[in-house]
């Protein structure tokens, strides 16, 4: 899995790619709340166009951000979720608690 | 036989071994090994990296499609192997990477409830420490919160969900049934 970061005005954007599971989520987290909780950075998205999967220690992740996110009041999108990564949320009843776009102009436009 | 060998680590070589004993589905039982090899498909021996989820995620996905899953269901096999994985990873072996873990991969007949003429069968055997009944229990999916959604995707994925404890081996015992297609009514 891969990390990488892009920098629009005040939103970071975060391209992720691979597999995201037991063995590279906490890389994720780490990205995600060095992002929200150190920099401080009003909007982050995160794009998932790349990831095919996500396991429960991911989706842990992600809502570890969506914390982060709210206890600072920024903002924290996904985009781009694969068929496997919407099951997830969803399975976890999370879909409708995260802001997902389908694209990223779409993301940056909300 | 395929055999994934993995580069030495520091505390010595660690081998991956992914034994498809049978190269089609719905085999007889053979012989000597009766009822421990009846209906056996792949037989995956791994140690307890998390490095190797990916692999296994591989060859389950490979398997669901060749035994003639949806989609969807393809999907929630792998998905539901690869948590059971997490949680021998995580809670049985507390993270250490070293420990072994034995997966077998079974056709088995059919139910009435869901309607099915087969099953896929998945036996995944660790040797951590017993699992109490509070650790096998799911979160409310009301709260927001990270963690615990393991059991419940595996729960979600499966018809059957099983944990036995027996010689000093965790066993869970996990079965999908095929789905028959819908038949399209016309007009």
């Amino acid at each position: 899995m891969q990390i990488s970061r892009r920098q629009l005005d005040k939103t970071t954007i975060l391209d992720v790619s691979g597999d995201i599971d037991l063995a590279n989520s906490p890389a994720i987290r780490k990205a995600l709340l060095k992002e929200i909780r150190d920099d401080r950075t009003p909007r982050v998205v995160m794009n998932l166009s790349n990831v095919r999967y996500i396991d429960s220690s991911g989706v842990a992740s992600l809502v570890e951000g969506l914390k982060a996110a709210r206890d600072v009041g920024s903002r924290f999108i996904l985009f781009g979720l694969s068929t496997s990564a919407r099951e997830v949320l969803q399975l976890s009843r999370l879909l409708k608690i995260f802001e997902v776009y389908d694209n990223e102009e779409q993301a940056l436009a909300a | 036989m395929t055999s994934l060998r993995r580069r030495p680590r520091a505390g010595g070589e660690i081998e991956t071994h992914m034994k498809i004993l049978h190269g089609a589905r719905r085999s007889k039982p053979k012989g000597r090994n009766g009822d421990l090899s009846r209906g056996l498909l792949l037989r995956l021996e791994l140690p307890s990296d998390p490095s190797l989820l990916c692999a296994v995620r591989g060859a389950v996905e490979r398997l669901t499609e060749s035994f003639g899953f949806s989609a969807p269901d393809c999907r929630a096999v792998t998905r539901a192997v690869d948590e059971a994985l997490t949680n021998i990873i995580r809670h049985s072996y507390n993270g250490r990477p070293d420990r072994p873990i034995e997966m077998l991969f079974r056709s088995v007949p059919g139910a009435a409830t869901p309607k099915a003429s087969e099953g896929l069968e998945i036996v995944l055997c660790d040797r951590g420490p017993s699992i109490k009944r509070a650790q096998l229990c799911m979160r409310e999916l009301e709260e927001v919160r990270p963690g615990g959604l393991g059991l419940h995707f595996i729960q979600q994925s499966m018809d059957i969900v099983e944990y036995k404890r027996a010689n000093g081996t965790n066993r869970l015992r996990l079965v999908k049934y095929v789905r028959a297609p819908k038949q399209e009514v016309n007009s």
